[in-house]
């Protein structure tokens, strides 16, 4: 039983709004000082899937992801998980691509990691939250994908059981592996690193792959071979117009409260 | 890349009707459709398709209905929809091809756009054409909603999944013309390559939260699953209204699961949307954030949910909300 997971750094998703800036004349997101990128929560509770599974039936977990040096903690909080590899896939030739080239690029990268059962992702990721590339995958690599998953297990040789989430409960679905199965917060915490894993995991080499490992034409960037463009990215503005409505006591702040909703006639 | 033609929309129907994402995405489509002088049709798969569903969609907006009936697409599977709409697609040839990014869109739509080898943005807000190049310009939120972006495809089709609830429908009118036109497939249930096993429902008792009109919701505030049956369920069920809750809420176990509102909860739009002890994240307001009216109830001044509000109290809601309750319930006897 081989995994793989997809996990990308992301900026911290938790961030408060007041302190988000974007640079608009760049079109990128500045980072807010002093905060750490993460790895994007649901990639976490991918991971968590995949040890879930080798906890009960055994097997091996590659972590990889595509990004700048700095994904490297990601690919290392995954380790300090309980996976067991991971590879980081960097260079100035992946940058500013869109989901497709995102996706084409991982795809190579899973071909050539060769063998896996199972590929998991988080349903979407926190900053650009497409919740495209696990399902393009798939199609590339002729394998279906199975969404929004709450849990998977292992039922038989070469298949596995999945509940994908609904705004009403749970559809659950069988299918044959190799697959692509993405998950969303209904997993559950994460587990957290333990101090041995932690040790073991900032030991551990994390080989990067190029263009060249990939077989990618190195004079070809990702960016090619995208499909859509971005044109600008601003952050909205809300205009303020909120009433406080204020009582001599908290008490009386509910009562009025309710008063000017039947005044409005909302109620 | 020259003879793409028409606005062409990937519909969903819910026991035979259409669901409302398909006149949200016929007003949508109607505006683009127009702008460019094209034609707005409308695909629709199932295992029965009424004369009533037909026009039905062509009074809300719909040139042109294309309709696909056949056993295997009784229930929505990903494979058999993806293979009937790219047969679909590469034989009309559209210009533009929307969906909803609801349950269908999330993974039907990644699917299409590879196999169409088409450019896709998810979770559109806004789309127009723009005048001089006459291509789709889409606007998405971005980073929890933090941000929004504003993107074009450079393929064709040119795919967007639309947001639910953002676009408005057509008012209908039955004198509209359109065409319904026919087309069989050949299906065997093997295409679907996984298999569906069985439905669990989550019990959720009262008015269902993506219709309710009325809202009360609660964060990570509240504490406990006690304080939120006491007072979310109960203001909820005294103005007859659903309950909701912030997705801290739910991951600390307040409030069931299938309450969360947000980013990757609910996506609700009420006339009414009390958030009490909820501060406000971006993503909370992804799934909020359309409301008509929205009350804060939150101790913190400062919380970002008073930015986005209509009326706001600032206290402990443990003191506001059994009085809110008491008085809604004499104001609403009377
Ligand atoms: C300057 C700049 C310009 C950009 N321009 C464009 C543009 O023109 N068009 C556009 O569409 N986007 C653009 N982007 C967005 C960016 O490239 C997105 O990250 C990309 O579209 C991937 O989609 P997503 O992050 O939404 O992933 P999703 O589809 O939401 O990801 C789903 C899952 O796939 C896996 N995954 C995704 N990305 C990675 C990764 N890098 N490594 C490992 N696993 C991964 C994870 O498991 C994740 O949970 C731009 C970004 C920047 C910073
Ligand atoms: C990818 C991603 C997707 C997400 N999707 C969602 C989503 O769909 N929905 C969602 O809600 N969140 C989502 N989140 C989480 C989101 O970022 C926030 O963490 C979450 O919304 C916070 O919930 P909260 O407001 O209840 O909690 P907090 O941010 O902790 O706020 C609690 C508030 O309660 C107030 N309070 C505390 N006690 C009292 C009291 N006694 N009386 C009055 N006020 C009090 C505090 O002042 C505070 O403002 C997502 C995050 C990520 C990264």
């Amino acid at each position: 039983m081989h995994m793989i997971c997809l996990v990308k750094q992301v900026p911290d998703p938790e961030t408060p709004s007041a302190s988000f800036r974007v640079d608009s004349a760049a079109n990128k997101v500045v980072p807010a000082t002093g905060v750490a990128p993460v790895i994007s929560p649901f990639d976490e509770q991918a991971v968590e899937v995949a040890l879930r599974i080798k906890d009960k039936h055994g097997g091996t977990v590659t972590a990889v992801s595509m990004g700048p040096a700095s994904a490297r903690d990601a690919i290392k909080h995954a380790l300090a998980m309980g996976c067991d590899d991971g590879i980081l896939i960097d260079g100035p030739a992946f940058e500013y691509t869109d989901s497709y080239s995102t996706a084409y690029t991982l795809a190579a990268a899973i071909k050539k990691i060769g063998d896996a059962d199972i590929i998991l992702c988080g349903r979407q990721a926190a900053d650009w939250d497409g919740g495209q590339v696990g399902i393009i995958v798939s199609e590339m690599l002729g394998i279906p994908a199975l969404i929004n998953g709450q849990s998977t297990d292992i039922i038989g040789d070469k298949k596995i059981k999945f509940e994908r989430v609904l705004p009403d409960g749970l559809d659950v679905y069988e299918s044959a592996t190799p697959a692509v199965v993405t998950f969303s917060q209904e997993v559950g915490q994460p587990r957290y690193p333990t101090l041995r894993n932690i040790m073991a995991a900032a030991r551990k080499e994390v080989p990067v792959w190029g263009p060249a490992e990939l077989g990618f034409d190195p004079n070809e960037a990702a960016k090619s071979r995208a499909k859509t463009k971005l044109e600008r990215l601003f952050v909205p503005v809300f205009e303020a117009k909120v009433e406080i409505i204020e009582g001599e006591n908290p008490a009386e702040s509910g009562r009025l409260l309710a008063m000017k909703l039947r005044e409005a006639k909302i109620i | 890349m020259a003879d793409e033609k028409g606005v062409m929309i990937v519909g969903e129907l819910v026991r035979g009707t259409p669901a409302p994402i398909c006149y949200e995405l016929l007003g949508a489509g109607r505006k683009l459709a127009d702008s460019l002088g094209e034609q707005l049709s409308i695909l629709i798969m199932a295992d029965n398709i009424s004369s009533d569903t037909t026009s039905d969609l062509i009074a809300s907006g719909a040139d042109r209905v294309y309709a696909v009936a056949h056993p295997v697409l009784g229930k929505y599977h990903p494979d058999s929809f993806a293979a009937v709409a790219e047969k679909v697609a590469k034989d009309k040839k559209p210009n533009i091809l929307l969906m909803g990014r609801t349950e269908v869109g999330q993974d039907l739509a990644p699917m299409l756009s590879y196999r169409l080898d088409a450019g896709l943005l998810m979770d559109c807000l806004d789309l127009k054409i723009d005048p001089a190049s006459k291509m789709m310009i889409m606007e998405r939120p971005v980073y929890g909603g933090n941000a929004r972006s504003v993107l074009h495809c450079e393929t064709k089709p040119q795919m967007a999944s639309v947001k639910p609830k953002t676009q408005e429908p057509l008012p209908k009118d039955t004198s509209r013309k359109g065409e319904v036109e026919t087309i069989s497939v050949d299906l065997s249930p093997s295409i679907n390559r996984t298999q569906f096993v069985e439905h669990i429902s989550w019990v959720s008792e009262g008015v269902q939260l993506e219709s309710a009109e009325l809202i009360i919701s609660g964060g990570r505030g509240i504490g406990s699953t006690e304080a939120y049956k006491a007072t979310i369920d109960v203001a909820a069920k005294v103005i007859g209204g659903a309950a909701g809750a912030s997705k801290a809420a739910c991951d600390a176990g307040y409030a069931p699961p299938g309450n969360q509102v947000g980013l990757t909860g609910k996506r609700v739009s009420p006339t009414l949307y009390v958030a009490v002890a909820i501060s406000g994240a971006s993503q909370h307001l992804a799934g909020m954030g359309t409301s008509k009216n929205i009350v804060a109830i939150n101790r913190d001044p400062d919380a970002n949910m008073f930015k986005v509000a209509r009326y706001g109290v600032v206290a402990d809601y443990k003191q506001v909300m059994p009085a809110f309750i008491e008085k809604l319930k004499e104001l609403l006897a009377e």
